[in-house]
């Protein structure tokens, strides 16, 4: 059976426990025909011209899984920043683990989604917030509306500070042949609010998975809010990620996406301006090997006078990988004074890697300061030789060039160990040891 | 210490160095002029051994070894240290960050050990003062925003942490102010011993009055065409090269 049909014929089954007159319920009915008449997307779709997820609709995906074996802490501590204090929620095989857990529920409340939609306490927020940023058109992000079963909610009431990082990370065990994850996260920041989540998906076993994750962030007034999503999946392992941020007055929210593993990785990142001096930042690290593919798909949409955005990709891709940076930016005829930013800079290492980057710039405001810029080179010999001409061998060279290219990038990542985890990580993909990259 | 026979070597199948004989000993300083695309730069990249150029005869011995087969890294290994004409500017990496991979990387082809930290720091804060270099400038990026002049007085502060065998100077004085200049010809003689040996390649005889050398060589068309004391200098400031090129017309 296709997967489309095992997924629409599945559906009703999954939906039987529910109340059927709950809000939720609705939502979910509603993005299952969405899905339904849309399907998976296809190369036709210019969204989706240089990404295809044919591949990765082959395997029979177990939908339920029944959940495996627990997991102990030591087991999967490295793929936690462990060095810190966190709230962490873990998920395996696509259900919530207690033990590798630490939620929170003074102040504010880190806990799981399906308590948040169940729970009548929560009911105001989440009718409040729940789908109401995404993008009805995108079939995956339907699909995963549709088959919303867990996921993570973070709710930080006004004037309240997050004193630690979030971090939310799934496992996948290889319980199952192969393995279908949706999950779902709500972040709702109110005025004055402040958090940041790290998040990671990583698969255990050689079996195939593919993660369909949609998360929404709500920045209140003032809001700060920073999001780290950790890519360095096994290569058996797919993720198609949607992530929309709506952002009122004076709120920040960036988001950093580090892509170092995984077969095919699709980030699409959707920013909403809903009041004046916001701002966005979007940056990203890239670094591929094999025929490993990411697929960057950003849109921010100034809707709003006097806001920034600010985004900046680095890629590096070797041997016959590929990538794709697509940086769309609406600035609506009411958001004067908007100052957008945009860079991507590329460097292929191999005659066989390639990478399509597209800027796209729709504005309709007249008193705006927009720029964009992308590159796609090789590594300057010039400079190359400068270096070994030094002592300092090619390999290490190259590495080191790398390392300085994709360094800027974690300047504006705030929290320490995440940045010096992406340093040893970054160190580790390009294969050397670099006694330079922890320092300073 | 570096014996130059009857040296080849062009780009793209376009000669440059069309037959150079040159023996360098240690202790000594030898310069080579002449005008532009005389070869000058060509000369120094290849004993450095930069890629792009290709050797199609003759030989480079350093220490008695043949040099061709080695990577530009391996050279430096042996003791071969050039300072750029134009530095590159890498974004990202401090220079105390730079000296130390280089140092270290230098130090394991060698087969010793990492430099203590402390050593490090301690040799640092001595050859920066060496070169008047200013604590903060060490940790900026390497060469990124740096005047032409701090460019170069970074270049002798790499030559003064390497401690090379062999220090080829090209065309450093360009885009040097006079402070400029007497800073790094200072730490030029201050870094000079009987073990090693510098080379300088230059335009003008305006470094020379700092950093003598024992030896000028005049470089034209590829070829080295005439030799002498650091006199010959003075009167190439003089009279120019044109006169050497009538001297070979008619020899």
């Amino acid at each position: 059976m296709e997967l489309k049909d095992k997924l629409v014929s599945s559906f009703p089954a999954h939906e039987g426990g529910t109340d059927v007159r709950s809000p939720l319920h609705r939502i979910r009915t509603e993005a299952m025909k969405q899905f339904e008449h849309k399907g998976f997307p296809s190369k036709r779709e210019e969204a989706w011209k240089y990404t295809s997820i044919n591949t990765l609709l082959k395997p029979d995906y177990s939908l339920f899984p029944e959940g495996g074996k627990g997991l102990e802490f030591e087991e999967v501590k490295r793929y936690f920043i462990h060095d810190i204090d966190s709230y962490r929620i873990a998920f395996v095989d696509g259900r919530y683990d207690e033990g590798l857990s630490a939620m929170a529920h003074e102040g504010f409340d880190i806990c799981l989604m399906s308590t948040a939609l169940e729970k009548p306490g929560y009911r105001e927020v989440v009718e409040k917030y729940f789908n109401s940023t995404v993008n009805t058109e995108d079939s995956l992000t339907s699909l995963n509306t549709a088959f919303l079963r867990e996921g993570v909610f973070v709710h930080v009431p006004k004037g309240k500070v997050v004193d630690k990082p979030v971090q939310i990370l799934h496992f996948s065990t290889g319980s199952e042949p192969a393995l279908l994850l949706q999950p779902r996260n709500l972040i709702v920041a109110g005025e004055n609010a402040q958090v940041q989540v790290i998040e990671r998906h990583q698969s255990l076993s050689d079996h195939p998975v593919l993660t369909n994750s949609v998360t929404e962030i709500f920045a209140g007034k003032r809001a700060m809010v920073d999001y780290y999503k950790i890519q360095n999946d096994k290569l058996s392992a797919s993720l198609i990620d949607n992530t929309y941020i709506s952002q009122e007055r004076e709120s920040h929210v960036s988001v950093h996406t580090f892509s170092f593993g995984g077969k095919l990785t699709r980030n699409n990142l959707n920013f909403y301006h809903r009041g004046e001096y916001v701002e966005s930042t979007l940056k990203g690290v890239t670094i591929l090997e094999g025929q490993q593919h990411v697929d960057h798909h950003t849109l921010v949409n100034h809707a709003r006078p006097d806001c920034e955005s600010h985004q900046d990709y680095k890629g590096i891709y070797g041997d016959r990988s590929t990538g794709v940076f697509n940086g769309k930016v609406i600035v609506e005829k009411e958001a004067q004074k908007t100052n957008a930013f945009q860079q991507n800079n590329n460097i292929l290492l191999d005659d066989k890697a390639t990478v399509n980057t597209k800027p796209q710039l729709e504005i309709f405001a007249d008193d705006v300061k927009c720029s964009h810029g992308c590159t796609i080179g090789q590594l300057d010999d010039d400079a190359l030789f400068y270096l070994r001409s030094r002592g300092i061998p090619a390999r290490e060279a190259k590495a080191l060039m790398m390392y300085a290219f994709a360094n800027n990038v974690l300047e504006s990542v705030k929290i320490p160990e995440v940045q010096a985890r992406i340093n040893k990580l970054i160190a580790r993909k390009l294969g050397v040891r670099m006694g330079f990259a922890s320092e300073e | 210490m570096l014996k130059i026979n009857n040296l080849h070597a062009g780009v793209e199948g376009k000669e440059i160095l069309k037959g150079i004989d040159l023996e360098v000993n240690a202790g000594e300083v030898h310069a080579i002029m002449g005008p532009n695309g005389s070869g000058k730069s060509t000369l120094s990249s290849v004993i450095a051994g930069k890629e792009e150029f290709e050797v199609t005869g003759g030989e480079i011995l350093f220490e008695g070894e043949d040099v061709d087969e080695l990577a530009a890294e391996e050279r430096a290994h042996k003791g071969i240290f050039l300072s750029f004409q134009y530095p590159v500017e890498i974004p990202g990496v401090s220079v105390t960050n730079f000296m130390r991979t280089a140092i270290n990387e230098t130090r394991k082809a060698r087969g010793l050990e990492e430099m203590p930290a402390s050593e490090m720091l301690k040799k640092i804060r001595e050859k920066s003062e060496l070169l008047e270099i200013d604590r903060n400038f060490l940790s900026r990026s390497l060469n990124e925003g740096f005047s032409g002049g701090e460019k170069k007085r970074n270049e002798i502060f790499q030559m003064a942490m390497l401690e090379p065998r062999l220090a080829i100077l090209d065309e450093t004085d360009s885009g040097l102010d006079i402070d400029a200049l007497r800073i790094v010809s200072n730490g030029v003689n201050k870094l000079r011993s009987k073990d090693n040996a510098v080379i300088v390649i230059t335009h003008y005889q305006r470094l020379l009055d700092y950093i003598v050398p024992d030896f000028v060589h005049v470089l034209l068309d590829g070829k080295i065409v005439k030799s002498g004391t650091a006199e010959l200098a003075h009167v190439l400031e003089e009279k120019g090269y044109d006169w050497i090129k009538q001297e070979k017309v008619s020899n």
